[in-house]
């Protein structure tokens, strides 16, 4: 089914053809380039009407209680989301992460907690101010371990990431005996738990993490290259990029992020519950998804992804707020979820397998 | 048999994809069991053919008719596969099934569940049926591609087909294999199956086929019986020899060679040593001195492209070197190939070239991203003048830096692709089947920016099968099976090129090219007795098989 493109045609139909093809092509260029510039804000109205509708809905949407809880629950699953977001910009999943958020602390805890007294009893191998650098050495060493699993084993990834998620949850369970930790030292706990002139502390570090992570990807070439990367690996690699090296590290950076998660989450609730973490993946990734970043790869900004996230956590709060029983807020969030890939699906205009 | 109508028979055939002519106006007709050869050049029209017989494209106009009766209607799929079937490089069968589920696929008799042991044993009677010797219930993966096929001519012949179209059937078999395909297609053309050959390899058609057709630039051009055609005329009408070399339209003044700079005995550029891909190519020694365009010239299966990604980095060779500028270049290693200075134009460009979904800008500019700003950043403004730059000197069609590339036409994603392997002023650009898909103009344009390049004191390679690509070569060198069989220093007519791309032993072509293909030689024996090349015990006989078949 080759067209015979390469051998030479009378050159007036093909200068004719060209001229017929180019036209269309630019303007449609245009109109694409104009999209792709709005579609970063295009989530900023909904935020704004979702704003609206709490506002009528009830009086204290608009408290800054409210508004704070909103946010600072939107730091942890922005981390979470943020992680994603790198991993599924260069093409891969990882869908472990939600374990991640909890077995990171817990083993980081476990090291530097005293081996009695407690409710839970660590090794106190290394001092209490350690913990947090150990919780994001556990998260990177996730990362590097889903890496090994699959860029040089070279099994599936949804597989692979998926053993890693049930597998690190039981891992957690196992160190703790299914009980939380409620001893978390406070240096641990500091960031999750702090105000910062009336804002969580949480929030400024959640702000920090995503600006950092949206000037890497646009000003630096190793952020840029997962562009490339998930865009088409073979044009990455032909071009010079070193593809494994690069997915390599976004994958442990992204174990990283989860395991800072997990330290502002055991900061905001003061423990690490057994359960940690447990069924964010899908908020996760409806939030990516929502943010406008693609599944395949290659698509997709920080900035989508952060107000993916707003956009969740609001009709969450709006939900709670009009009195929506929390027994069905899991219903409203596949709900979502599927509303917006059949949303994204035509508005990108691309199928998705 | 001449009483019998003709097994297929196609008349007016025109097919237009967009604005280009597919077809023109073709004609076709294969006698009941004759084994009828269909050749011409890449995008002569021979796919877009197959397609219409088989059902697959609706031709615009022209008839069809099988056994005198007319074809069924367009996405009536049953009734086209009861009449012809086509056995693809590209094998369409399930490779995780039994042979006896292929067989059967989608047609098990019988209501409720499926007797697999009766099913195995119609299987067992229709490949005996065809003297084709495979076990019903082994898996379809577990087969030689040459059992394969048995297979699927066996299926298609149980749909009652009584024309079979076979795509390149040889590229992957051995000589053994080839052998013993022709001798079931010969048995098979004894029980009245006609056959319609298409092949790059023009010792095949002759030593297979009754009838031979040629179509060049989608028209039809000649049909007579293989043994009263010279193997010369034959490639000349597929080459269309005579006509001026600049008439097809491409190549322009600004593309020819110019012999003067690259005759002086500059240092080479790139020299590869002893450079081997086991069952790619054999151990190759070249150079390519400054100002100098290279060829590599080769159909499909002839190793070139294999050579071409050796040299970028895109795959590691099983033993020899590459220098560029006298230094070493870590082989297997496209960013060391990058530093080393050598720009690679990847054969696909929607495979290996562009990322899509990004804009110009940001795929012309990926290979020097280390360069864009300090510390590891890509400072935007100095992105787009760089991109701009890049826009201006190619004359690449946008409307500017930040447009996505997917809305460019062929001929311009192209030159972003070429932008990207210039970006970094490489010593050396390595360009496989740089034109492919573009339309005439930009193929000039194209090869006019590789000429430039090595007018700037680069070397170039080219590798394609392209005459006009090769054209502006200085030198071309001639793959068959993996090996060089001839070299050509420039002014070669058509004829001779394609005649040793199609693997047409030098003793039939002129004496001249007889010398070019011995003066290769050397290279072979170079490298014999170098300890690092495990596999060079296996090669001569992989050099012979595909001759030995070839004159059987």
């Amino acid at each position: 089914m080759t067209r015979p493109t390469s051998t030479a045609p009378p050159a007036t139909a093909a200068e004719g053809g060209a001229a017929v093809e180019k036209k269309p092509q630019l303007q449609l260029g245009g109109v694409e380039i104009d999209l792709g510039r709005w579609r970063d804000f295009s989530l900023v109205p909904v935020i704004f009407v979702l704003g609206v509708i709490g506002f009528i809905v009830s009086p204290a949407f608009l408290t800054s209680d409210n508004l704070i809880g909103v946010v600072q629950q939107s730091t942890e699953l922005g981390l979470l989301v943020l992680a994603q977001a790198l991993i599924l910009i260069s093409g891969r999943m990882d869908l472990s992460l939600e374990s991640t958020i909890g077995v990171a602390p817990v083993i980081a805890l476990w090291l530097v907690l005293p081996a009695e007294g407690g409710r839970f009893t660590g090794i106190e191998l290394l001092p209490s101010g350690t913990s947090i650098i150990l919780c994001l050495l556990v998260g990177a060493a996730i990362g590097l371990f889903n890496g090994f699993l699959i860029l040089k084993l070279r099994v599936n990834g949804f597989i692979a990431t998926l053993g890693m998620l049930v597998m690190l949850r039981g891992l957690h369970e196992g160190i703790t005996g299914g009980k939380s930790i409620i001893e978390v030292p406070e240096s641990f706990a500091y960031l999750g738990k702090e105000s910062w002139l009336g804002v969580p502390a949480a929030v400024y570090v959640c702000l920090g993490l995503y600006a950092v992570g949206g000037l890497m990807l646009g000003y630096l070439r190793h952020g840029r290259a997962l562009y490339a990367i998930g865009g088409n690996p073979e044009a990455a690699r032909a071009a010079g990029i070193r593809v494994d090296r690069i997915t390599w590290i976004v994958l442990a950076i992204g174990g990283m992020l989860a395991a800072f998660a997990g330290v502002l989450y055991t900061g905001h609730y003061g423990s690490v519950s057994a359960g940690q973490g447990k069924d964010m993946i899908f908020q996760v990734f409806a939030a990516a998804v929502i943010g406008g970043i693609s599944l395949r790869g290659g698509r997709g900004t920080l900035f989508g992804a952060l107000t993916g996230v707003l956009t969740l956590q609001l009709v969450i709060n709006v939900m709670t707020l009009a009195g929506v029983p929390a027994e069905w807020t899991k219903f409203l969030n596949g709900a979502i979820i599927i509303v917006a890939l059949v949303i994204s699906r035509f508005v990108s205009g691309e199928k998705q397998d | 048999m001449p009483a019998a109508p003709p097994a297929v028979r196609a008349d007016g055939v025109v097919k237009r994809f967009g604005p280009t002519l597919a077809l023109d106006g073709v004609h076709l007709e294969v006698a009941a069991g004759e084994a009828h050869a269909l050749v011409g050049r890449n995008g002569a029209g021979k796919s877009t053919l197959v397609s219409v017989l088989t059902g697959m494209e609706r031709p615009d106009t022209g008839t069809v008719a099988f056994s005198g009766e007319s074809a069924p209607s367009f996405g009536d799929t049953a009734a086209w596969r009861a009449r012809v079937a086509c056995v693809y490089q590209k094998l369409m069968i399930v490779p995780d099934l039994t042979v006896a589920e292929n067989l059967f696929l989608n047609r098990f008799t019988g209501t409720g569940a499926i007797n697999w042991r009766r099913l195995r044993a119609r299987a067992r009677e229709l490949l005996a049926a065809y003297g084709v010797e495979v076990d019903p219930s082994a898996r379809a993966k577990d087969l030689g591609v040459e059992q394969r096929q048995f297979v699927e001519i066996a299926r298609a012949l149980s749909f009652g087909a009584r024309l079979i179209i076979l795509d390149e059937p040889t590229a992957r078999l051995d000589a053994g294999g080839i052998d013993r395909l022709f001798d079931k297609l010969r048995e098979l053309q004894r029980q009245g199956v006609a056959f319609l050959f298409i092949s790059h390899h023009l010792q095949e058609v002759y030593e297979l086929c009754d009838t031979v057709t040629v179509f060049r630039d989608a028209r039809h051009i000649l049909t007579a019986p293989v043994s009263g055609l010279p193997k010369e005329d034959l490639v000349a009408a597929m080459t269309g020899e005579g006509a001026p070399p600049g008439a097809a339209g491409a190549a322009g003044a600004a593309a020819l060679p110019r012999q003067a700079t690259a005759a002086g005995g500059a240092e080479p550029v790139l020299r590869a040593r002893a450079l081997a891909v086991a069952g790619a190519y054999e151990p190759l020694d070249l150079a390519v001195r400054a100002g100098e365009v290279v060829g590599l010239a080769g159909a499909a299966a002839s190793g070139n492209t294999a050579i071409g990604e050796t040299l970028v980095g895109m795959r590691t060779p099983d033993g020899g070197r590459v220098e560029v500028r006298g230094t070493a270049v870590r082989t297997g290693s496209v960013p060391h190939a990058l530093e080393a200075g050598i720009g690679y134009v990847p054969e696909d460009r929607h495979e290996q070239g562009l990322v899509p979904g990004r804009s110009v800008a940001e795929n012309a500019t990926l290979t020097v991203a280390d360069q864009l700003g300090p510390y590891g950043t890509v400072l935007p403004s100095r992105t787009r003048r760089f991109a701009q730059r890049m826009i201006e000197s190619l004359d690449i069609k946008t409307s500017g830096p930040s447009q996505d590339v997917d809305g460019l036409s062929g001929g311009n994603q192209q030159k972003v692709v070429i932008a990207r392997a210039l970006a970094r002023d490489p010593g050396v650009l390595v360009a496989i089947k740089p034109t492919a898909g573009v339309d005439v103009k930009s193929k000039d344009a194209l090869l006019g920016v590789v000429r430039r390049v090595a007018e700037g004191g680069s070397g170039a390679v080219i590798v394609s099968d392209e005459l006009d690509d090769l054209r502006v070569c200085d030198r071309v060198l001639a793959l068959f099976h993996g090996r060089v069989v001839a070299e050509f220093a420039g002014g070669w007519s058509d004829r001779e090129l394609v005649a040793a791309m199609e693997g047409i032993e030098p003793e039939e072509r002129a004496p001249q090219q007889e010398q070019g293909g011995r003066q290769t030689q050397p290279a072979d024996s170079d490298t014999s007795d170098q300890p690092h090349q495990p596999e060079q015990p296996d090669e001569p006989d992989q050099r012979d098989q595909p001759e030995k078949g070839q004159q059987a």
